[in-house]
C-alpha cells in the first residue's frame, strides 16, 4: 500500500472541504432558514411558508420566472445546436488549435463587458442601426426596443455570443478524442450522409464528454445577473436579477421572499438539470430506435450550413462588440447616423481616471490573489493525487464542479450572514474567498487534462535518479507544464475579473471592480466612460491570456519538445 | 553487487496474481533477460522492482539490493535505473542538464560536475553538445544521452524496459553494444525485459520466461 504524499492529500482535502465545500453550505443553510421565515436578526424565530407566499405576491413574479426559464433553456439549447451543427458543417476542414486560438477572445472577454458592447451594436443607436440609416432613412434612432426588450430576446443572443464559442471550444475538444475521419468514412462507405453519420454516430460519443460543461452552461444561463442586468428586460427582469433586487432593499423584511427566492432560483436550476438527464434517457431509447431502422435519412447538409452561417453572425456581433468598446472609450462627438465618431479623445480616459485606476487596483488585487489560491490548490490536488499513484474518485471530481452547478444567488446571501458571523463580511479578503469558490474549478479543470498526460515514465525516471517528490514536482512537472500552468492562470484571470455577484455581496457594495462600475455604469449613463471601464474588463483577460501564450514561448524559445506540443 | 528477488509475485486489485512467483539473482555485470506475452505484466514487473507500483496493485515477496532489503523503500532512495524504449529525456532542460540532473549531489563545485557531464558525453559520442535541445537529437544520440544520465546516477542495479524496440534496425546493434558494454564494465546487475529474442541473444545472459498465473 501507498502512504506516500498522505499529509499532502490531507491537507489538500481540509482545505477543499472547509475552503470551498463549508461555504456553500452554510451559504444555502442560511438562505434556507430565510427562505422558511427564520431570521432571527429581525427577530423572526418561527418556521413559515409566508416567504413564499410573498414570492408569488410580489410584482412581475410570474414574468420574471417565465423570462429566467425561455432566455436560460432557450440559449443553452440553441447554443447547443448551433455550436453542433457548426462542428458537424467545417469540422473535416478546419485547422482545429488555429480554430481554437480564434476562439480564445471570446472566451476571454467576461460576460458583462460584452452585454455592454452587445448594447452599443445592438440599441436603436447602435453600430447595425447606423449601418441600415441610409437605407432606412433614418435620420434619428428608430423606436424599436431592441435591447432590454421584453421578450429577452437581446439576452438570449448575448447568452448565445458567449456560450456559442465555449461550446464550441468543448466540441472540438471532445472531437479530438474521437477517430472522426474514420468514422465518418465507415459511415459514408455504408450510404449514409455526412450530417446523419454526424448525428447517429459522432454526436453521441461526443455527448458524454461535454455533458458537464453544457450542465454548467446550462446551470449558469438561468441564474446570469450581470448580463441580464445590461441586456435583459428590466421591469419585470429574470428572477436571478429580480431576486438580487430584492437583496438589497431597504425593506429589510424583502430578504425573506428574496431568499425564498434565491432557493427557487436553485431548484429550477436542479430541475432543469434532471430535465436534460431525463431526455438524455429518452433520447437515448427514440436514437437507438431511430439507429435500428437504419434509415439513410435526407441530407442534412441545408440544415448544418444554416447553423454555420447563424454561428458566424453570432461570432460577427461579438467581434463588433469587442471594437464598439474601444471605440465609445475613444469617441468625443459621435451623433447618430454616423458610423465612426466624428471627433476622437482621450478625456473620456482622462476625465474617469481615478475611477478606473482605484477599479483596476482592486481587480487586479482580487484577480492576483484568487488565482494564486487556486493554482496553489490545484497543483497541491493533481500532486497529491502523483504521490499516491491514484486516479481521481468520482465523488472529487463532482466537488470541483459544485460550485459552477449551483447558482451563485442561491448561497450568498447566505454566505454573507455566515461571514458576519465570524467577522470577515465587507472586506477584501471575504471578496478574495468568495471569488476563489469559482475560480478554482475552472483552474482545476483547465490544469487536470495536461496534467495528466505527462508521461508518467518521465517522472519514474526522475525518480530512479535519486530525486525525490519535491524535486520531481519542481525541476520536471512544474518547468514541463509552464505553458498549460500559464493557460489555466489566465482562464482564472478572466473568472476571477469577470465576477459580480460574489463582489456586490461579499464586498458590501464597498469593493469596486471594473466589473462592478462597468454593470452600474451601463445603466444610463455616458456610453463613453462606460467604454473605458468595458474596454479594461475585456482588455485584462486578453493581456493576461497572451501573456501566457507569450512566457512559455520565450522561457523554453530552445526547447522543441516544449513548443505548442502540449497544451 | 547484485540483485535479488525473492518469490516476488504482484496482484491486481481484484486479487489474481500478474504471473507466478518470481526467485532470481542478478549479479553484477550480468544482463538477465526476462522474457513473455505481451500483457504479461513484464513492465509492471519492472515498476515493483524500482517502487513505482501504480495504486492498487499488491506486491508480496522481497526486492534486496546486495542484500538490504528495499522493497518498501520510495523509488528515489533505492538507486536502481531505469530506461525505457523512449529516451524520455526532460523537455526543459539542455542534453548537458539532463545529464547533470542524474550526477549525485556528492560530487560538489561546478566545475567538477560540469567535467563529469562532459567527461560522460564524449564517452558516448556526443562530445560539444552539452547546450543542445534534446528535440534535436537523433533516435540514438538521445539513446545514449538517456544511458549516460542513469549511469551518472551510479545506480546499484539498472532495469530496461524494452529498450532497444523503438530503434530502427541500423541502430539497434550499435545501441546494444554500447549499452552492454557500458553495463559490464560499470558491473551493475542488470534486468532486462524484452519480446525481442536477438536483444536477449546480445545480451547474453540467462533468460527467464514470464508466466502468467497457473489455472484454477
Amino acid at each position: 500500500m501507498n502512504h506516500e504524499g498522505r499529509r499532502l492529500r490531507a491537507g489538500v482535502l481540509a482545505v477543499v472541504g472547509l475552503g470551498l465545500i463549508a461555504p456553500i453550505a452554510v451559504g444555502l443553510w442560511q438562505t434556507g432558514r430565510a427562505a422558511f421565515g427564520i431570521l432571527p436578526a429581525l427577530g423572526r424565530n418561527v418556521a413559515s411558508l409566508g416567504p413564499w407566499y410573498d414570492l408569488a405576491d410580489l410584482p412581475g413574479f410570474a414574468t420574471s420566472l417565465r423570462l429566467t426559464l425561455v432566455t436560460g433553456l432557450g440559449s443553452t439549447l440553441l447554443s447547443l445546436v448551433l455550436a453542433t451543427g457548426f462542428c458537424a458543417a467545417v469540422h473535416a476542414r478546419m485547422n482545429v488549435s488555429a480554430g481554437a486560438r480564434m476562439l480564445t477572445p471570446f472566451l476571454a472577454i467576461p460576460h458583462a463587458a460584452m452585454a455592454v458592447g452587445l448594447v452599443f451594436v445592438l440599441a436603436p443607436s447602435g453600430w447595425i442601426a447606423r449601418m441600415m440609416a441610409p437605407l432606412a432613412g433614418w435620420d434619428r434612432p428608430p423606436d424599436i426596443a431592441t435591447v432590454n426588450d421584453g421578450w429577452g430576446l437581446a439576452l438570449t443572443i448575448g447568452l448565445m455570443v458567449k456560450e456559442v464559442p465555449f461550446l464550441l471550444l468543448v466540441i472540438l475538444s471532445a472531437l479530438s478524442q474521437i477517430p472522426v475521419a474514420r468514422h465518418m468514412a465507415a459511415g459514408r462507405a455504408l450510404g449514409y450522409g455526412r450530417g446523419i453519420v454526424w448525428i447517429k454516430i459522432i454526436m453521441p460519443q461526443v455527448w458524454p464528454l461535454i455533458r458537464l460543461p453544457v450542465w454548467v452552461v446550462l446551470a449558469y444561463a438561468l441564474s446570469v445577473v450581470d448580463m441580464a442586468i445590461i441586456l435583459g428586460p428590466s421591469n419585470p427582469p429574470t428572477l436571478a436579477v429580480a431576486v438580487t433586487r430584492w437583496f438589497s432593499d431597504p425593506d429589510p423584511t424583502m430578504i425573506l421572499p428574496a431568499s425564498a427566492g434565491a432557493i427557487l432560483q436553485a431548484v429550477i436550476v436542479g430541475l432543469a438539470v434532471a430535465l436534460l438527464m431525463a431526455a438524455e434517457a429518452v433520447g437515448n431509447r427514440l436514437g437507438r430506435w431511430w439507429l435500428r431502422r437504419g434509415g439513410r435519412g435526407l441530407s442534412a447538409e441545408p440544415g448544418l450550413w444554416a447553423a454555420s452561417a447563424v454561428v458566424m453572425a453570432l461570432m460577427a456581433a461579438g467581434v463588433l462588440a469587442m471594437v464598439s468598446l474601444v471605440v465609445w472609450s475613444l469617441a468625443w462627438r459621435w451623433s447618430f447616423p454616423q458610423l465612426l465618431p466624428e471627433s476622437w479623445s482621450l478625456k473620456p480616459w482622462m476625465g474617469a481616471q481615478d475611477g478606473w485606476m482605484r477599479a483596476l487596483t482592486n481587480t487586479l488585487v482580487l484577480a492576483g490573489a484568487t488565482v494564486g489560491l487556486s493554482l496553489a490548490l490545484a497543483i497541491a490536488w493533481l500532486e497529491g493525487e502523483d504521490r499516491a499513484r491514484r486516479t481521481r474518485a468520482p465523488w472529487a471530481e463532482a466537488l470541483i464542479y459544485l460550485p459552477l452547478l449551483i447558482p451563485q444567488i442561491g448561497f450568498l446571501y447566505g454566505l454573507n450572514v455566515g461571514f458576519l458571523q465570524i467577522g470577515l463580511s465587507g472586506g477584501i479578503w471575504a471578496v478574495v474567498w468568495a471569488q476563489a469558490l469559482f475560480v478554482f474549478p475552472y483552474v482545476m479543470i483547465a490544469l487536470s487534462d495536461p496534467w495528466r498526460a505527462l508521461d508518467p515514465r518521465m517522472i519514474r525516471a526522475a525518480a530512479a535518479l535519486g530525486a525525490g517528490p519535491g524535486r520531481r514536482l519542481w525541476a520536471v512537472k512544474l518547468p514541463v507544464l509552464i505553458r498549460p500552468i500559464l493557460t489555466a492562470a489566465a482562464i482564472g484571470v478572466a473568472v476571477s475579473v469577470a465576477q459580480y455577484l460574489p463582489t456586490l455581496f461579499m464586498g458590501a457594495g464597498r469593493i469596486a471592480t471594473l466589473t462592478t462600475e462597468a454593470v452600474t455604469l451601463s445603466s444610463g449613463s455616458d456610453r463613453r466612460v462606460t467604454g473605458v471601464y468595458a474596454t479594461l474588463q475585456a482588455g485584462l483577460p486578453f493581456a493576461v491570456y497572451l501573456a501566457g501564450v507569450m512566457i512559455p514561448a520565450m522561457v523554453h524559445r530552445n526547447r522543441r519538445g516544449l513548443s505548442g506540443a502540449n497544451t | 553487487m547484485s540483485l535479488d528477488l525473492d518469490a516476488l509475485c504482484i496482484r491486481s486489485a481484484n486479487g489474481t496474481a500478474l504471473f507466478q512467483p518470481l526467485t532470481l539473482h542478478v549479479p553484477a555485470g550480468d544482463v538477465v533477460t526476462v522474457m513473455g506475452p505481451s500483457g504479461v505484466g513484464k513492465s509492471t514487473l519492472l515498476d515493483a522492482i524500482g517502487g513505482h507500483l501504480a495504486h492498487g496493485f499488491r506486491l508480496s515477496g522481497t526486492v534486496r539490493l546486495n542484500g538490504r532489503d528495499v522493497t518498501a523503500q520510495p523509488a528515489e532512495t533505492r538507486r536502481i535505473g531505469l530506461m525505457f524504449q523512449d529516451a524520455l529525456l526532460f523537455p526543459h532542460l539542455s542534453v548537458g542538464d539532463n545529464l547533470a540532473f542524474g550526477l549525485p549531489p556528492g560530487l560538489r563545485g561546478r566545475a567538477p560536475r560540469r567535467e563529469a557531464v562532459e567527461a560522460a558525453l564524449a564517452q558516448a559520442g556526443l562530445a560539444g553538445l552539452y547546450e543542445r535541445d534534446p528535440a534535436t537529437l537523433s533516435g540514438g544520440q538521445r539513446a545514449r544521452a538517456a544511458l549516460m544520465r542513469t549511469l551518472l546516477a551510479e545506480p546499484a542495479a539498472l532495469l530496461l524496459d524494452e529498450p532497444f524496440s523503438k530503434l530502427d534496425a541500423g541502430l539497434r546493434g550499435d545501441m546494444r553494444r554500447f549499452t552492454f558494454d557500458h553495463v559490464i564494465s560499470h558491473a551493475v546487475p542488470t534486468l532486462m525485459v524484452t519480446h525481442d529474442p536477438d536483444d536477449a541473444a546480445a545480451a547474453g545472459g540467462p533468460v527467464i520466461a514470464l508466466k502468467g498465473p497457473v489455472a484454477p
